[in-house]
């Protein structure tokens, strides 16, 4: 296909269901995990 | 916003305000390109006219090639707005609880790294170990200023924070104890420069720390040109060994080895292959920040190599990864579909406002890089926060206060960058540090290419298994 998409998170849908602070603080924010999504996982 | 470029061989198309990532062909790379300034008459006719001897480049083809790009602008996947300011100073306005904390529990080192921003350990002011009484007040000023966070973070830091062992002990099991009253989890880190990374100290870090920094540069000549001891001897022969047995014990996991490249070695890439070759999994490296003046601060003509750099780092990584013998390199591990939502892309850090550091004697910065400059001193962990001015001016670092940030296709991946080093920088907490800015723009074009690589090479193979 001439375009493909890679499976990444909606960051536009994150606005209703993110926020709870509890993932690691960062120094980095590339690489941070959502916490919440590794414990549904 | 749309980024395009061109990495390793692949067409890559970043819509960064959804955080979309596409893998494209020629045709729909440059379609893309056109798709916002001009009619689909004019890029039907540029497209083929540049394709013209390609005849499967058709005006059917452009059209359907068209139909998708509007199908996933609907979807939100491209082109998408930001829309996300407001919620950045919202989100700040209430989220005043604190979740980590760096204790310097060492103002003293054992070495006397040249490009130290500590200046050997000491900030700038007395030696010093915090005692079991300042640290415990820490823990329990977090404990109390942590709301319902139940993930509470806590760095060993220094300084050598092994010149203070006794005292990390107790307060890890103080920490232990606070943790089961009330309803907490505390995550632990420990960076050492590993001259005193004895069996003792490793059986207690493997048990304790969740994560671990192993501080060495690469090659030995690398190395031993700044990160000398107090008598000006290299410490790589000394720790080299110490850390292989570290990182064993861990199973590779829950460790970096972490060092910093300098104007003396623009050819980094080396210098992490060779702690590849080493045996170690996980690893970093940081460019210096320091002083122009310095001989070893990179300079703004170092760029071009250092970009090379990390092009030639990825795709060794990729051919060594595929190959069945990869690394994990910190700049490059990128979570596309379970990394971190809006609100902590547009925060950032938490810089003098979910995370402090914490002097030997309990006075509390806005993090480890402030400590020393007396203008930064927030408050102590007896008295809690006094400069509630200071506190608030933190809270407005975010993306959206940096002007430069406002284009950056970046910027949902560094939240505005490292407010320590925009302020060392330009002297101004809102400002950026543009050296860093264009090293970690290339290091997301670089991790995202990764990701792009790694999905094809499971498509590949996919299609291989079907075809058998």
């Amino acid at each position: 296909k001439r375009i493909q998409t890679l499976d990444t998170r909606n960051l536009a849908q994150s606005v209703n269901h993110g926020g709870c602070g509890e993932c690691q603080t960062s120094c980095g924010i590339a690489n941070q995990q959502c916490e919440q999504m590794k414990e549904n996982q | 916003m749309v980024h395009q470029y061109k990495n390793n061989g692949y067409n890559i198309v970043l819509d960064a305000n959804s955080g979309s990532v596409h893998v494209v062909d020629d045709v729909a790379y440059d379609i893309i390109a056109l798709y916002e300034d001009h009619t689909p008459q004019e890029i039907t006719a540029a497209i083929l006219e540049k394709y013209a001897d390609q005849p499967d480049v058709t005006e059917t083809e452009i059209q359907e090639t068209l139909r998708d790009i509007e199908q996933l602008k609907k979807d939100g996947r491209l082109f998408s707005e930001d829309t996300y300011e407001n919620l950045a100073w919202d989100f700040k306005n209430r989220s005043t609880v604190i979740k980590a904390l760096c204790l310097h529990i060492a103002h003293d080192c054992n070495l006397a790294c040249k490009y130290c921003f500590a200046g050997k350990g000491e900030y700038c002011g007395d030696k010093a170990l915090m005692s079991f009484e300042v640290g415990k007040q820490a823990l329990d000023f977090l404990i109390a200023n942590s709301g319902t966070r139940h993930n509470l973070e806590v760095d060993f830091f220094g300084g050598e924070p092994l010149m203070n062992f006794d005292v990390v002990k107790q307060l890890v099991a103080y920490a232990r104890e606070q943790e089961k009253i009330h309803n907490k989890n505390f995550r632990f880190t420990l960076t050492t420069n590993g001259v005193l990374l004895t069996d003792e100290v490793m059986e207690f870090a493997n048990k304790e720390m969740y994560n671990v920094v192993l501080s060495l540069d690469g090659r030995k000549e690398t190395n031993d040109r700044l990160r000398v001891t107090r008598n000006g001897k290299g410490s790589y022969d000394m720790i080299v060994p110490r850390f292989q047995k570290m990182a064993e014990l861990r199973h590779q996991e829950g460790y970096y080895v972490r060092g910093t490249y300098t104007h003396y070695n623009t050819d980094f890439a080396k210098d992490i292959l060779h702690i590849a070759d080493l045996g170690f999994k996980q690893l970093a490296m940081e460019p210096v920040v320091a002083d122009p003046k310095e001989d070893y601060a990179l300079k703004e003509e170092d760029l071009p190599v250092l970009l090379e750099q990390y092009d030639i780092l990825a795709q060794e990584m990729l051919r060594r990864s595929r190959k069945g013998n990869g690394f994990t390199f910190f700049h490059y591990m990128i979570d596309l579909a379970g990394g971190p939502c809006i609100y902590k892309r547009i925060s950032g850090c938490g810089v003098g406002t979910e995370y402090m550091a914490v002097t030997p004697w309990g006075d509390l910065y806005p993090c480890h890089q402030f400590v020393g400059n007396e203008k930064f001193k927030l408050g102590d962990v007896f008295h809690g926060i006094q400069n509630t001015e200071l506190r608030d001016e933190f809270k407005l670092c975010n993306v959206y206060a940096r002007k430069e940030c406002h284009d950056c296709f970046a910027k949902m991946f560094c939240s505005g960058g490292c407010t320590a080093n925009a302020y060392h920088a330009t002297g101004s907490l809102t400002g950026t540090y543009q050296l860093g800015c264009d090293l970690h723009r290339k290091r997301i074009e670089c991790a995202i290419m990764l990701k792009v690589a790694e999905a094809m090479d499971q498509e590949s193979n996919t299609n291989e298994e079907h075809s058998l």
